[in-house]
Formats: C-alpha cells, structure tokens, sequence
C-alpha cells in the first residue's frame, strides 16, 4: 500500500490546451512529489506559463487530468470530454496552492496587513485577532513588518512581491505556484524577492517554479524541467541539466543565454 | 434688500422640494444603477440585453417626456397601469432614468478593474462574489467619483423639470415670483441657491477624492 508521502501533491497528464485554434499546450505532463522544488524553464510563449495557470483553474484545459494532493480537480473521459470538479469543491481543491503572479497583483486600495489578512478572514473565516499576528509573523519573515500600514503602491516592485508571498502564504498553502515571480523586477530587486523563495524552499515547500533566473533553477530547483512549443523538451535533475542538457533545443536555449 | 429676504421664505420652500427628489432620486437610483451594473456585465446574456436595452430606452428618451408618462400615461396601460400622485411619480421617474446613467458610469468603473485582481482574488480562495465585493467594488468607488460628482451636480439642476407636474420646486417658486412682481430678482436668487448647493457638492466629492487618494492603483 503505498504510503501518504509517495503520492504526487500535484499530478498533471497529458494537458493539452488550444487559444483560438493554436495549440499552446500539446499533451504537458508533470509529477511533483512532497517538498520538491521544480524549475520550468523556456522561451516565451512556450506555453510554461499557461500551463502553471491551468493547475489552479486560472485557465481551463481541453484535455486532461489535474490531481491534486489525490483529489481531481479535471479529468478527462473516454470520449476526449474533459470535466471540472464542481465549483466549491474545485475552489478548495485549488485552495491547497498558493500563487505568486509576476505582476504582484495585490490589492491597491489595502494595506499591506489588510492585503495579508483578507483571504484568512473572509475565506477561512479566521477571527481577526488570529489573522493579525500570522500577518506580522509572515510579514517579519520576508522582511517588511515596517510597512504592514503602507498601501502598495508606496512599496518597490521587490517589496510587493514580497508581499504577495506574504499574502499567498497566509492561506497556508501546500503547494506554492511562481509564476515568473522576478520578471517584472529591475535586476537589483529580484535578489530580495529570490531570498524569500529560497527560504521557502529550505523549509521544505513543494514549490513549481516558471522563472527566467538560471542561478535560481540550478541553485535551489531539484528538477528542472524545460518547455518549448508548447511541450516539455527535457527533464532532468537540477545539476545534470546544465551540466548535460540533453536534447538539441535545450542546448540552443541554454547557449542563447550565454 | 427688504424684497429679497421677502422672497427667501418662499424659495427656500422650493429648495426644500428640490432637495427631497435629489436625495430621494439619489438613494433609490444608485442602488438600482450598481445592480444594473452587475446585470449588465454578467454572463447572463438574456438579462445583460435586456439592461442594454433599458439603458437605451432611458438615455433615448427626455426624462420630461417619461415623468409625463409616467404619471399621466401609466394609468391608463393595461394590467400595470397605476395612477401615482405628483410627488412619486416624480420620482419613480428620475430613478428609472437616473439608474440607467449611474449603471454605466458603475459599468466603467467596475470594468476599469484589471484582470489581475480578480484572479488575485480566486487564486486566495474568494468566490467570484466576495471578490466583487471585497476587491473590485471599493476599487470601483474611487474611479468613479468624478462622474459621479458631473452626474449628481447634473442631478440638482434637473429637479426643475418637476415643473411639469406642477410641483413647486425651486425654480418654479422663482418663476411665479417674476410673473406676480415684475421684477427677475427672484431668478438672481435662486441661481444663487442652485450655487451653493453645487458648492456643496463640488466640495463633497473633492472631500471623497482626497480621501481615496490615500492610495495609488
């Protein structure tokens, strides 16, 4: 019988999504066990993104199944029908993620606390006098507790993404999704934002990583998985991919890098 | 000098008229206008149609020509027909208009809230209602009170078409002084009162505005 901690926290097969008509995802498949840090990696419109979004039902999939933690969120048929778990339960399926955006995405007319607390509050129903020191708490671990009373817009782009882990933390996730976290950031500001996830990464979250930071894949990734026309090309533990890219494209992409 | 404090029992009489509607109008007409709103962006196609329709309907026509038949016409429309006294057919009337310019001023505003917000908003767990609520509504607020500060100033100065029902509000109030005494003092007036209570307005909002301003989008 296989034990608890064998099974994936999340189990992507054979995803496959079209955008008006054009294939942007052709049969993506992935496994992330307990506590594993994967990179994915590629050139954009690879589809990596898209395929982060697709596991949280930011987007939906044409064909294929998403497990989460063993629970079915989307399955697929016989017949190619491709089905969604009803809504309230797909919310809390999807609740074991937490997401990250590249755009931060918090809540402007918020404080940087009352961005923290709101989904503590209004989803899981937490008093506020619980919610509060879990913010402070989160807050002191990425650093920011003195801005816990600024709007965002008075922080950094390092600072609001640091926030925003904060804030997607708050929920108590298992699973945190990256969605190209450093990006939008001036070179300077993305180390900040790296510390807090590598921190993350030594306290054992399971974490899916879609980032354009080398150092950060081969560094603190366990796998890394490279994407391109809307399909994984290769899929290696952290060291060996750059050591030994495998495939042709991963190679070109790598080199193109410098 | 004596004339006009003469004179200001009568218009403030008017004034008070004037203000009933613009708050009654005010209180009846946001509500319906943001459920409007909500309709009208949903993905109930039938229901967003038939709102498109309405606010077609309301913006196409006077607003003079539907308080007239509002009160002088619905009675006799069969099954829904019914005979309101001056007062709420009035309003009735400024409300179904008003409503349908409040809904699309809400519908920008609303619309103006970026995509990333409300996948913020599932992404934590939040309902497509307690996103609305919680996330894109406060953020609503602060876009739209310069619209909102042209369409209630707008408001103050169309509480006068009430005329046609007869009823004595400000303007109306100052008419009857000027045909009775020969002079337009009483128009000089009561462009006064109409000041002020813009004044008031105008202050209002800008009061509102400063205070949103605490943050940035």
């Amino acid at each position: 019988m296989p034990s608890m901690t064998t099974e994936p926290m999340i189990s992507a097969r054979n995803i496959r999504k079209q955008f008006g008509g054009v294939d942007v995802l052709r049969g993506v498949s992935l496994e992330l066990g307990k506590g594993e840090v994967i990179a994915v990696i590629g050139p954009s419109g690879s589809g990596k993104s898209t395929f982060l979004r697709c596991l949280n039902q930011l987007e939906t999939i044409d064909r294929g199944d998403i497990e989460i933690e063993g629970e079915i969120l989307a399955s697929t048929d016989s017949h190619g029908i491709c089905r969604y778990a009803p809504d309230k339960e797909a919310r809390r399926i999807c609740r074991k993620m937490g997401m990250v955006f590249q755009q931060f995405n918090l809540f402007p007319h918020l404080t940087v606390l009352q961005n923290i607390i709101e989904a503590p509050i209004t989803v899981k129903g937490m008093s506020r006098e619980a919610a509060v020191p879990l913010a402070q708490e989160l807050l002191r671990k990425v650093g920011l507790l003195e801005k816990c009373d600024s709007h965002p817009s008075r922080l950094s782009g390092g600072q609001k993404q640091r926030v925003a882990i904060a804030r997607a933390l708050a929920m108590e996730p298992d699973i945190m999704l990256f969605d190209e976290p450093t990006s939008a950031l001036d070179p300077e500001l993305t180390g900040e934002v790296l510390r807090s996830m590598r921190q993350l990464a030594d306290e054992h979250m399971t974490m899916l990583v879609v980032t354009h930071e080398m150092a950060f894949a081969r560094d603190v990734s366990s796998r890394v998985i490279f994407m391109d026309g809307g399909e994984i090309v290769e899929e290696q533990p952290a060291a060996s991919f750059f050591a030994n890219p495998l495939q042709p494209r991963t190679r070109a992409f790598l080199n193109h890098l410098g | 000098m004596d004339y006009i404090f003469e004179i200001i029992g009568p218009l403030l009489q008017g004034t008070a008229v004037t203000l009933q509607v613009f708050f009654a109008t005010l209180v009846l007409a946001v509500p319906l206008g943001l459920g409007l709103a909500l309709v009208r962006i949903s993905r109930f196609t039938v229901a967003s149609r038939l709102v498109s329709g309405y606010i077609w309907l309301m913006r196409g026509t006077p607003l003079m020509l539907q308080m007239l038949f509002i009160y002088f016409a619905l009675p006799f429309v069969p099954y829904v027909g019914i005979r309101l006294p001056d007062f709420p057919a009035a309003i009735v009337a400024f409300v179904l208009n008003y409503a349908a310019y409040f809904a699309e001023i809400f519908r920008a505003g609303i619309q103006s809230v970026g995509r990333g917000q409300y996948e913020a908003g599932q992404v934590l767990g939040l309902s497509h209602a307690q996103t609305m609520r919680r996330i894109v509504l406060p953020q609503m607020v602060k876009r739209i009170l310069p619209p909102m500060s042209n369409e209630t100033i707008t408001l103050i100065k169309d509480t006068s078409l009430i005329y046609v029902l007869a009823m004595n509000d400000l303007l109306r109030a100052a008419r009857g002084m000027v045909q009775r005494d020969f002079t337009t003092m009483p128009f000089v007036v009561a462009a006064a009162f109409y000041l002020i209570m813009t004044l008031v307005l105008t202050w209002g909002f800008l009061r509102l505005e400063k205070k949103y301003a605490v943050y940035d989008d």
